[in-house]
């Protein structure tokens, strides 16, 4: 483990915990991909409740498009429940600049006019660019800029972070 | 010894092998071909959503530039355009624009000057669609996108993708398969292309199945096995595609009649019964049904002919999605 | 004007003559060959060392557009590409606008030509009016007006009959005829070669048949009425077959082949090059070997540049849209030189086939350095080597698969009549 990052299934208890009094008990969990998705799956299974599990991929929504193009491997955004007038907690791994954030709220009015959105992430890192905070948040760290942190999940399915030049 | 033509890199590709035009399916390596389908997976699924459209192709000017008529194929590219967000504007330019003598370069060049950021076009003449690709990189236009929507009878590469994003969806691996064409091959871009499609992917066994008048020169020596008689071809085949026959090829002596024509190569049941017991049909449409395809086939269990249209939208946005990124 | 061309390598094929020395022209006939005219005082004198100096060359095709198709080229700027290449001599097809089936224009063709002063000209006729290939054209007028030969350029004649009277016809006058293969039918709506890359590029086929039962009627009629036939322009290897038979049984035919059909082949059409939309179409490299093979053991008689100047706009179309032809006057030699080093066909052997050969077939003055002969003369250097660009293209016609390649062999000097037509500027 890297020294200053913290245990993912620490963060993930914390954050559970924190969801557990808070969240509507019919609220959708939708995860962004790939880390946010398996968040969101194991959040389903911790915290009680009928908790339809969604998952989004906010490709085809990115900002940097025009400067990068379309991401390889885009996967099946697939919500199945219906969107409008929902409780949707979304769910990603780390929050940094927002970005990922603001295009997954776009997506999501695309399909309906949600209810109320929350917004859960496992690792806050700081860095925003963009005026969105989480309302649940597992832990906090401060990175450097040239650096990301990345969530990864084993066979059992632990999972685990990691840091890496950016 | 001599000879001036520059070999090497298609031009549609870039110089680190990215799709900057899509004019052929020739010369695509098979990941270029893989990336494009893995792509258009996840656009099939904006058709079901409540607003089916992404933000991708905002504010970019996709210009429809149509020098042969086609209601279908202009359709599903101008949906599959807004369905990126992107603006479209169809340009229909028949025997009358041309008759006033401005040439294709230059109308061409008129509506760069409008902002185009990519033409979809279509023209009767084979190659007329790398002129076009060539002139702009030539005049240093090379942000300019290309993609061809049919071409002469050289390539419908948007279709033989379709084609085979169809055949992998319901077949899996290609590698594994049986896969005949049948009709007019001579005159037909879709069977260029979805042969060159194919062999690339690297289909175990093509076949074309045609009269003699109907086959190009040298046909072999696109990797196909040719075939005269109907029922030998399709023993065993797991895909079955039929061609569209256009009733000019009986005024050119290429054919005497539509009813001989669907005796000896329309496909009916008793022959479907020949392929594979869970062989697929298929056909770019629009079907002549009576003359490559009796409606028993068309509108039965194995045809795949509608899904091919909702595909050939999704693999249209993957293409217009890929070709309008940025060059790396 | 009393000329010395000085220390160059005469190389006379007529005469089988290969020898370092100087030429001396007087007037406008060759004076000497080797020795010093007696009291001989030059007034020019052109340094030929390192040079081959050479018949002017004879080319049996070169569209020089006049009358009708000014936009395209015109006399001048033709001419002075022809000398610029070291063609002293060419033959224009009857396919110009109206097309040379009137004595009048015939005259008018040849009085421009001479009054410009630049290579001779011979015209060659209309074989039927209006090249519509159903009624005779005046040949007797017609050759008193200046035509070496009747064609029907590339304009189709598909009544046999008519075709085996304009034969006997002009058989019975012994005028020359000179006919193109194809096979209009075979070939109607197709582009470009039936192979391999017609098929992949979806290009509307023109088959091999198309040229060799053309072929074959022509040289049934041949046979039959024992006219003498020039074959303009063979493509095929199958055809070449057919022509050495034809030789071989003694049939009177002659043949030539388009430079750029040496070199170039269906492949050399890329990604839908219109400046590689020739007629006769390129056909596979088998077909282009079986030429270049025909060109070396005298099977075809004579290679010709084939020159069509086409405006831009006719070719910046697609392929199949796009007007069929090459600019070759300036490129005759250089590609010509290219195939006899490739193939190692002697020097003389190789200049033969743009001189003596083709005189030959004109049925003009012999092509040769014979003194009292006319000085017809090119002086060129074998090696120099150039870049094929637009700005460096005399025609108006810039429409050649090779622009943008080296090309070896270039024109010093040009002498028609004993007149210095052309001289390579230093700079360049």
């Amino acid at each position: 483990m890297d020294a200053g990052v913290p245990d993912a299934e620490r963060a993930l208890e914390a954050l559970a915990a924190r969801m557990r009094p808070a969240v509507a008990h019919d609220a959708a969990f939708v995860g962004i991909y790939s880390g946010g998705a398996w968040i969101a799956e194991r959040l389903a299974a911790m915290i009680p409740g009928t908790h339809p599990l969604g998952f989004i991929d906010v490709s085809f929504y990115r900002d940097d498009y025009a400067r990068a193009g379309l991401k390889p491997n885009v996967k099946r955004t697939a919500l199945p429940f219906e969107v409008g007038g929902a409780s949707i907690v979304l769910i990603d791994d780390v929050l940094y600049t927002g970005r990922s954030v603001r295009a997954a709220i776009n997506e999501l009015f695309d399909f309906g006019r949600p209810g109320r959105i929350e917004l859960a992430v496992l690792i806050d890192r700081g860095g925003r660019e963009l005026p969105y905070e989480p309302t649940y948040c597992g832990a906090r760290v401060a990175v450097a800029r040239n650096l990301s942190i990345a969530l990864s999940r084993d066979a059992q399915g632990r999972l685990s972070l990691g840091v890496e030049p950016a | 010894m001599s000879g001036v033509a520059s070999t090497g890199r298609s031009p549609q590709l870039g110089r680190n092998g990215e799709l900057l035009n899509l004019l052929s399916l020739e010369g695509l390596p098979a990941e270029v071909i893989t990336h494009i389908l893995d792509t258009a997976e996840p656009f099939v699924s904006i058709a079901e959503r409540e607003v089916k459209k992404v933000p991708l192709l905002r504010g970019k000017g996709v210009f429809n530039l149509f020098f042969e008529n086609s209601t279908r194929t202009r359709t599903t590219f101008e949906i599959a355009a807004k369905r990126l967000s992107a603006d479209v504007i169809n340009l229909n330019i028949g025997v009358s624009s041309a008759s006033k003598g401005e040439s294709l370069l230059d109308t061409v060049d008129n509506l760069c000057a409008m902002n185009a950021d990519l033409f979809v076009v279509r023209h009767a003449q084979s190659g007329a669609p790398h002129l076009i690709a060539s002139h702009l990189a030539a005049t240093g236009r090379s942000d300019i996108h290309v993609v061809n929507a049919g071409d002469g009878r050289h390539s419908h590469p948007t279709q033989g993708l379709l084609d085979l994003y169809t055949i992998r969806h319901y077949k899996k691996d290609f590698r594994t398969l049986t896969v005949a064409i049948v009709g007019d091959i001579l005159h037909s871009r879709v069977a260029r292309s979805l042969i060159h499609g194919l062999t690339t992917m690297g289909v175990a066994d093509l076949r074309v199945i045609a009269p003699r008048t109907l086959l190009p020169g040298r046909v072999e020596a696109l990797g196909v096995h040719v075939h005269h008689d109907m029922r030998e071809g399709l023993r065993g085949c797991d895909v079955v595609v039929m061609l569209r026959l256009q009733s000019e090829r009986m005024k050119g002596a290429l054919l005497p009649s539509a009813g001989e024509y669907f005796k000896n190569y329309g496909l009916t049941p008793g022959k479907l019964a020949l392929a594979a017991p869970d062989a697929i049909v298929m056909h770019p449409g629009p079907m002549n049904r009576g003359v490559e395809i009796d409606s028993a086939v068309a509108d039965g269990a194995r045809s795949v002919i509608l899904p091919q249209v909702t595909f050939g939208i999704a693999v249209r946005m993957a293409v217009l999605s890929i070709v309008a990124g940025p060059v790396a | 004007m009393k000329i010395e061309i000085a220390n160059g390598r005469l190389i006379d094929p007529a005469r089988g003559l290969d020898v370092t020395a100087s030429l001396y022209v007087d007037g406008a006939a060759i004076a000497s060959v080797g020795a010093v005219p007696r009291g001989f005082r030059a007034e020019r004198k052109l340094d030929a060392a390192g040079c081959i100096v050479c018949p002017g060359f004879v080319d049996l095709s070169a569209r020089l557009r006049e009358p009708g198709l000014e936009h395209k080229a015109t006399l001048e700027s033709e001419l002075a590409a022809a000398v610029a290449g070291g063609v002293t001599t060419l033959a224009c097809p009857p396919d110009t606008d109206p097309p040379l089936d009137e004595p009048g224009l015939v005259q008018m063709l040849k009085h421009r030509a001479r009054s410009l002063a630049l290579a001779h000209v011979f015209p060659v006729g209309a074989l039927t009016a209006g090249l519509r290939g159903e009624a005779l054209a005046e040949m007797s007028e017609l050759a008193e007006a200046g035509c070496v030969a009747f064609s029907q350029a590339d304009a189709p004649l598909t009544d046999t009959q008519v075709l085996l009277r304009a034969l006997q016809y002009a058989g019975t006058f012994g005028h020359r005829v000179w006919l193109r293969p194809q096979h209009w039918y075979l070939a109607r709506g197709g582009v470009a070669h039936d192979g391999e890359v017609a098929t992949r590029l979806g290009l509307p086929p023109i088959p091999v048949s198309a040229e060799t039962i053309a072929l074959a009627t022509i040289l049934a009629l041949v046979r039959e009425t024992g006219v003498p036939v020039h074959l303009c322009r063979l493509s095929s290897a199958a055809g070449v077959a057919m022509l050495r038979g034809a030789k071989a049984a003694g049939l009177p035919v002659t043949a030539d082949v388009g430079v750029h059909h040496l070199h170039l082949s269906d492949v050399d059409i890329g990604w839908f090059d219109p400046l590689a939309n020739l007629t006769p179409p390129l056909r596979d490299t088998t077909d282009r070997n079986a030429l270049r093979d025909a060109l070396a053991d005298g099977t075809l008689d004579a290679v010709c540049s084939d020159h069509a100047p086409v405006d831009d706009d006719a070719k910046q179309i697609p392929f199949g849209e796009a007007e069929t032809g090459a600019t070759g006057l300036e490129l005759l030699l250089p590609l010509t030189l290219q195939w006899a080093t490739e193939d190692r066909v002697p020097l003389a052997a190789a200049l033969a086939r743009i001189t003596s050969k083709p005189a030959a077939i004109l049925g003009g003055p012999a092509a040769t350095l014979d003194p009292g002969s006319p000085a017809d003369l090119c002086v060129f250097d074998p090696e120099a080597r150039w870049m094929v660009r637009r700005e460096v293209l005399r025609s108006q016609g810039k429409n050649t698969p090779f622009l943008g390649h080296e090309v070896t062999g270039a024109v010093r000097a040009t002498v028609v009549g004993g007149v210095v037509v052309y001289e390579r500027r230093q700079e360049e």
